[in-house]
């Protein structure tokens, strides 16, 4: 592989992650993380998305006139969201029916739709589905991490398998409910971040306010 | 009228859009910054999601529902596989045209709004509204109600961030908190405070 294509693929998962760096696409994705199994399809589903649209948009990028790109691209993402709800129904009935309305809105979601826009229509057809999926899966670290951590911490379990035995049946965990409700979802992101700035330092955010040291005697 | 009550306090405190279903968090966390911004965004959302969640509802139930076809001779036609596509294209329209007849009608208004109009369209918020609404099966005077509430309620999160955010400049925060981190937190704490509602029955 070259490093081009090796960049374009690794650097969305930590250095350049979507999530943690730019705010992009939390939107329609925590309110699944209550448990690990509907998150994966979750991340899968939204990989598939964002490789594929960012694969079409550049096959067209040299036909396509810039004033109604927005449009054109908001109808391949929807339709490529259509095909994968539908695909979701028939082989995965059971987890679609709990991610409920969160497959449709990938539409809406910023990362498909930034990396189309900023991306795809400026790159080869190769590069921006590497891209693509570099950045599904820059989304999907985060998504598994807060989806483990709620559904270990919540319910003791992973994937349905006890892991931490809870004291309902017999073992010594007493789960913490508030991981299965959302706020904990916003903790366990905000955690994240720090995790993730305090090792890549460079990712840090300048105060918009400068605190001064005052001396005691000063202060005084 | 009591059951109407009830979905709209249910829409805009327990169900709160961006609190408890986390929708519309980008734009939450950009937009967050100042209370002027914050209201002007929040009036525009309520705005766009009064007309678009009743149409997408209407649109559904007479065009894209199983058999909805019936009164065009089409009884066995089931389009609501095209669900998502038509209310991209309703939501995407339906700003287009508040755009302009703002623009005719009240130019302050729409310089006010100006910027935030045209980034409701992929706004989640928004469409996470639509799909609610035809997900549980809401009458026309529901979907109205529902609306509003959940307008309302993504708009008061929003301007209450952005109340604690201009406040919050001023504290010394972690430097690996700082910004993005600390604004998690925040809202993670709003929303335990917002759920303190869930037991509310009218």
């Amino acid at each position: 592989m070259s490093s081009v294509a090796k960049r374009a693929l690794l650097e969305p998962v930590v250095d350049n992650n979507p999530v943690t760096l730019h705010v992009l696409g939390i939107c329609s994705a925590l309110a699944v993380t209550t448990s690990l199994l509907p998150s994966l399809y979750m991340c899968l589903a939204l990989t598939v998305v964002a490789a594929c649209a960012n694969a079409a948009v550049s096959a067209i990028r040299h036909v396509l006139p810039s004033s109604i790109r927005i449009i054109v691209q908001m109808t391949i993402i929807a339709s490529l969201v259509i095909v994968v709800d539908e695909s979701l129904k028939a082989f995965a009935f059971e987890t679609s029916r709990e991610l409920s309305v969160f497959v449709g809105l990938i539409i809406t979601n910023c990362i498909v739709l930034g990396r189309t826009e900023s991306f795809a229509s400026k790159n080869p057809v190769g590069l921006s589905f590497l891209d693509g999926v570099g950045n599904g899966l820059g989304y999907s670290v985060i998504l598994i991490l807060v989806a483990s951590t709620r559904e270990l911490l919540g319910a003791g379990t992973l994937l349905g398998y006890t892991i931490l035995p809870s004291v309902a049946d017999g073992g010594w965990y007493s789960p913490n409910g508030m991981m299965l409700l959302p706020p904990s979802a916003f903790f366990v992101i905000g955690l994240i971040i720090w995790a993730v700035r305090s090792w890549k330092v460079e990712q840090v955010e300048k105060p918009e306010f400068q605190i001064h040291e005052v001396h005691r005697k000063e202060a005084l | 009228m009591g059951n109407y009550l009830e979905l709209f306090i249910k829409a805009v405190f327990v169900e709160n859009l961006a609190l408890s279903f986390f929708l519309g968090m980008c734009t939450f966390l950009a937009v967050s910054k100042r209370i002027q911004t914050a209201f002007g965004l929040g009036a525009a959302v309520i705005a766009v999601q009064l007309i678009t969640v009743p149409t997408n509802t209407l649109l559904y139930h007479y065009v894209l529902e199983e058999g909805a076809l019936g009164w065009a001779g089409f009884p066995d036609v089931d389009l609501s596989f095209l669900g998502l596509v038509t209310y991209i294209g309703v939501i995407a329209a339906m700003v287009q045209i508040l755009e302009m007849v703002l623009d005719r009608y009240f130019p302050p208004l729409f310089h006010a709004l100006g910027i935030y109009l045209p980034l409701i369209t992929v706004n989640c918020a928004i469409l996470g509204g639509t799909l609610f609404s035809v997900q549980r099966d809401y009458t026309m005077t529901e979907s109205v109600v529902y609306g509003i509430g959940s307008g309302f309620g993504w708009a008061l999160a929003l301007v209450g961030l952005a109340g604690i955010r201009e406040k919050l400049k001023y504290s010394d925060v972690p430097a690996g908190l700082q910004g993005l981190g600390i604004t998690f937190i925040i809202v993670g704490l709003m929303s335990l405070g917002f759920m303190a509602f869930a037991g509310i029955q009218l």
